[in-house]
């Protein structure tokens, strides 16, 4: 009797423990109440080695595991630096063409050199990692390791020794030398050998070892630029004046590598297993690669060697009111785990995080409606759907830039002429940004009035900042000039109506562009009506990516559309998309206009090595105004990016600069387990009815069949 | 038996290279080795030095089908097509654009597409014969009629319906499983459910609705008629006999596939997150990664020569007039 009654509570037990539990939860039940962070990537990053990722996809693992000397404040806006291994952010020494110390105040005629100084804290230690595991004799472990015990290792996890060091000077070298080296390909190794010292003779050099050797030993080769001066001391030397270069160093371009690393994954066989620098990082940062499956799941696990920081305790204005500042002074980083799920398509993805297996989310054009509502005022808010779930949204404007090109080299839009200037500032007051922001951005973007995005230097508000070829200011809001304007000007240009005056024809324009998905086919059909209001016929050229890039490459584009992020806030990083010696046509630059006004060049060349202040602010205005006058673009729009959190996520605020901010997030576990039990209890009971439907279905099939067996043939 | 599969195995090497051939001249008819390298290195800070370095590294610095600078055979040998098609006769695929490689990640992610693509095949298979029966059993009835019109409904709607339904009331509205993702092991089982169901539901209009019309033409044979004098019961016709005589035409379509279930779906993959072979080739083709497609078409085109070798094993075991000489 006993038995029974224990197997019924058994069962019982069994019962609602499943009907509470989460059937739909994609995690083990023993990451339950754990401080591990959910996350996701779209697609899998294409290399994890410092010298060569550059895109945003790899940064969210390559920041969080490398540290270059510096790093922008997490809370301060403006954008600043701040030391990370470095002891401080260094000023630049001047030198002149005999080396000889310059002033700071020196003209920049006289500056050969810039010569960075710095020092790094004495301490860090690097991430356990058996590249650094050593032998009872001090020599290390799994130098040489033997090919057959290679045999037995699948990943990392494989290699049961490991050890660390301290982070020391010449492993920045050595990671300046990478940049170099012909093999990694370095997507900064062209700007950067026009700077530091001695970068492109190294290339040299390893180029001609390469063809003997294979793969050179980077420390049997020296850089004449950059110097050890001791342990935690090294020195670079760039060519000329160019401030700009301290927020490279930002990057993880500039982060440090240990030889020792770089040699542990040289070794022969280590390839054949998919085991290399691209895919294991190896770093002194919060956190530390732990699971690399970039085809299901990456992990980061807290580096338990990690070195003091503390949660900033400065920021902007209202960040106290948001409770941005609770933490500060506490260690970091908060989060002992960070796991990213691969998750390619929106709609899982979206609910997911619904359901709370995800702390954070964007939001997709389809789920926009869902998460976001607009005030009478104009004004963005979370619905009422997502207030009652306590989820917090942030939005703040990309340093980002999406425009509107025409082809400079063109006879028709292109050339300084009068008629086709005053042909691009017709075309540019009739494409009405604010509406495509509202109809294809669901109003998330901010028309661009020049190509420098709001919160960098230079760029101005209100009036002050306005295009007045394009707007016009009205009751104290800009607003788009009238169509009847851009008629004038085309008719000024040439052609009234819409028909050349010489020869009577239709003006007959291109956009040149790649995409064939149904939101593209509807946002060409939008660009078309544009051109319709000035009676211009627009002839779409639609190609695929790769011939796209290569009419922009040779400069048979007329019209298109295209965008940059920037490297760093500075205005030279979005005016040099203008510079007419970084033209794209011959030049293979950025300025896909192919725009070259000399006047615009010189204020450039002046401007981009000045420090922040009232001359250089003049100069760019100065700019701007050229720019807009000659309209090489039609300024398109500056994004805005909008992203949901948990309540159960703290400390979030949006950094577009910095991309090691995982490590100031908290989480509340216990809220999390919480919302999810009450937001995922599984409907049992339809499956309960489709079975008894099929049982139900059965016998009418059983009885028919009898009745058949029974039936006499005829 | 054993001399005609060595002749059949031998005529797949000119099929091989042809296939080869043709995905070749397709894939480098829409890229260039310089779109592969643009591609591959990021559309910031490109230069023409790092886009000549990263062909020469990879081999795509060669001409691609006949180099006009070397004599006699180099002509050919030292070409693109020729260094990076020869080695998969060995079945050695080489390093994808990104430097993994290939034959190692294609061991690794053939597990979880065989995870989904194995049980989808056999119980759909067994549910399609069993439907199919049931329709041929009830010819000419009301349940026959509204069978056929429900196999044809279901056919005709897209596999992306299936999707989406199928994640928004088995996951967003009932809770009963995961919506997307993957794990190892026994843990991979929730993951499962879902894919697998939507991957049976959607096939069973199409195939019960082509096994019908096999039995259909079975069943109004004079030995079925015979089977019937001689006191069977419909259920021991229907399977003993029928179902073995429409054999051979289901097994011309059924055998001939099961090399490539381990290929993977590509859509399926794709929605659910899974790490297989299917989602492996459409991130290939959307990375224009030559290295992968081209393996990937290498090792389907394979997989379908032995499936077809297959089928013509399995028609000796179910009709023993078949012989293979």
């Amino acid at each position: 009797m006993y038995f029974y009654k224990v197997l019924i509570v058994s069962i019982l037990t069994g019962l609602t423990s499943v009907v509470q539990a989460q059937w739909n939860n994609p995690y083990p039940a023993a990451s339950a109440g754990k401080n591990i962070m959910y996350s996701f990537f779209r697609e899998r990053p294409k290399t994890l080695d410092p010298a060569r990722s550059y895109s945003s996809n790899e940064y969210i693992f390559v920041a969080q595991i490398y540290e270059p000397p510096f790093q922008y404040s997490y809370l301060k806006r403006p954008y600043e630096l701040e030391p990370l291994t470095a002891v401080s952010v260094p000023t630049p020494v001047y030198l002149d063409k005999k080396n000889r110390r310059l002033p700071a105040n020196a003209d920049k005629e006289k500056i050969a050199y810039s010569v960075y100084r710095v020092r790094l804290k004495k301490g860090i230690q690097y991430q356990p990692h058996p590249a650094f595991a050593e032998k009872d004799d001090g020599t290390l472990y799994y130098d040489g390791v033997d090919k057959n015990a290679l045999d037995k290792i699948d990943d990392i996890a494989g290699f049961k020794k490991q050890g660390s060091r301290e982070l020391i000077a010449s492993d920045y070298i050595y990671q300046i030398k990478r940049l170099a080296n012909p093999s990694l390909q370095s997507p900064i190794y062209g700007l950067m050998s026009q700077y530091i010292v001695g970068l492109k003779d190294l290339r040299t050099r390893l180029l001609d070892a390469k063809k003997t050797t294979g793969n050179p030993d980077l420390e049997k080769f020296s850089l004449s630029g950059v110097k050890l001066i001791d342990r935690y001391t090294y020195e670079i030397k760039i060519k000329g004046k160019y401030p700009q270069f301290i927020f490279w160093m930002a990057m993880p371009f500039f982060s440090p590598m240990p030889p020792e690393a770089d040699r542990f994954f040289s070794q022969p066989g280590m390839k054949d297993k998919n085991l290399t620098l691209d895919w294991y990082a190896v770093g002194t940062g919060a956190y530390m690669l732990t699971v690399n499956d970039p085809n299901r799941k990456m992990v980061l696990a807290r580096n338990p060697n990690y070195h003091e920081e503390t949660y900033p305790a400065q920021g902007e204005k209202n960040d106290q009111q948001a409770g941005l500042l609770k933490d500060a002074g506490k260690l970091l980083p908060f989060i002992d785990r960070i796991e990213f799920s691969l998750e390619k398509e929106g709609i899982p993805n979206w609910n997911k995080f619904m359901q709370g297996y995800y702390d954070q989310s964007g939001i997709s054009a389809e789920a926009f409606d869902q998460a976001v509502q607009f005030t009478r005022g104009g004004d963005t808010e979370i619905t009422n759907e997502m207030k009652e779930r306590g989820i917090k949204l942030s939005t703040s404007v990309a340093t980002s830039v999406y425009y509107f090109g025409f082809n400079m080299l063109d006879p028709v839009v292109g050339g300084s002429s009068e008629r086709a200037r005053k042909l691009r500032q017709a075309i540019s007051i009739a494409i009405d940004f604010e509406e495509f922001i509202s109809i294809f951005r669901n109003g998330r973007g901010l028309a661009a009035q020049s190509p420098i995005p709001p919160g960098i230097f230079g760029a101005s508000d209100g009036k002050k900042g306005l295009n007045d070829y394009i707007y016009d200011w009205v009751d104290g809001k800009k607003k788009r000039k009238n169509i009847l304007a851009a008629k004038k000007l085309l008719a000024e240009a040439g052609y009234p109506e819409g028909f050349d005056r010489k020869n009577g024809q239709k003006l007959l324009l291109h956009y040149d562009t790649s995409g064939t998905s149904p939101e593209e086919k509807s946002r060409l059909d939008w660009i078309r009506k544009q051109f319709k209001k000035l009676n211009i016929e627009l002839v779409i050229r639609n190609t695929d990516y790769n011939r796209f890039q290569e009419k922009m490459r040779k400069g048979t584009a007329q019209m298109y559309m295209w965008g940059w992020n920037a490297d760093y806030p500075d205005p030279e990083n979005f005016l040099f998309l203008l510079y007419g010696p970084n033209k794209k046509v011959g030049l293979n630059g950025e300025n896909a206009s192919n725009y070259d006004n000399p006047a615009f060049n010189r204020l450039f060349e002046k401007m981009k090595d000045m420090e922040n202040g009232p001359e250089r602010l003049s100069l760019i205005n100065s700019m701007l105004e050229i720019v807009r006058r000659d309209a090489p673009w039609s300024w398109g729009f500056f994004p805005k990016d909008f992203s949901l959190q948990h309540a159960w996520v703290k400390n979030r605020k949006s950094n577009l600069m910095a991309n090691n901010t995982l490590k100031y997030l908290r989480l509340d576990p216990e809220l999390r387990e919480i919302k999810r039990e009450k937001w995922n209890k599984p409907v049992a009971w339809p499956l309960l009815i489709f079975i008894l439907l099929l049982i139900a279905s059965i016998i009418p099939a059983v009885i028919a069949y009898r009745k058949h067996e029974r039936q006499a043939a005829l | 038996m054993i001399a005609y599969i060595i002749r059949r195995l031998f005529y797949a090497i000119p099929i091989l290279i042809g296939v080869n051939l043709l995905t070749f001249t397709l894939f480098f008819m829409v890229n260039s080795p310089d779109d592969m390298a643009r591609v591959h290195l990021g559309v910031k800070r490109v230069t023409p030095e790092a886009i000549e370095l990263w062909k020469a590294d990879r081999g795509y610095d060669k001409p691609l089908l006949y180099n006009s600078k070397e004599k006699g055979i180099r002509s050919l040998s030292n070409t693109i097509f020729f260094q990076h098609s020869v080695s998969l006769f060995v079945l050695d695929f080489g390093r994808a654009d990104d430097g993994r490689d290939i034959g190692r990640d294609i061991r690794q992610r053939m597990w979880p597409s065989l995870a989904i693509a194995v049980p989808t095949f056999i119980v759909g298979i067994l549910l399609n014969i069993t439907f199919a029966m049931l329709l041929a059993f009830f010819r000419g009835t009301y349940v026959d009629v509204w069978g056929v019109v429900l196999s044809v409904a279901m056919m005709s709607i897209s596999i992306m319906f299936y999707i989406i339904l199928g994640q928004l009331i088995m996951s967003k509205l009932w809770h009963l499983v995961p919506i997307s993702g993957y794990d190892t092991g026994l843990r991979a089982l929730k993951f499962l459910i879902l894919p697998v169901l939507i991957g049976i539901v959607s096939g069973i209009g199409a195939g019960s609705r082509l096994y019908r019309t096999f039995y259909l033409e079975e069943i109004n044979k004079d030995y079925v008629r015979t089977a019937r004098a001689k006191g069977l019961s419909s259920l021991q016709v229907l399977f003993k006999h029928v179902l073995r005589n429409a054999m051979v035409p289901i097994l011309t379509g059924v055998v001939a596939i099961i090399p490539l279930l381990f290929m993977g779906s590509l859509v399926m993959e794709s929605f659910f997150g899974i790490p297989g072979l299917g989602s492996y080739t459409i991130d290939a083709i959307n990375q224009q990664d030559f290295a992968i497609v081209r393996a990937m078409v290498f090792l389907g085109s394979l997989l379908y020569i032995f499936g077809l070798v297959l089928t013509d094993i399995s028609y000796t075991l179910v009709d023993p007039r078949v012989r293979l000489e």
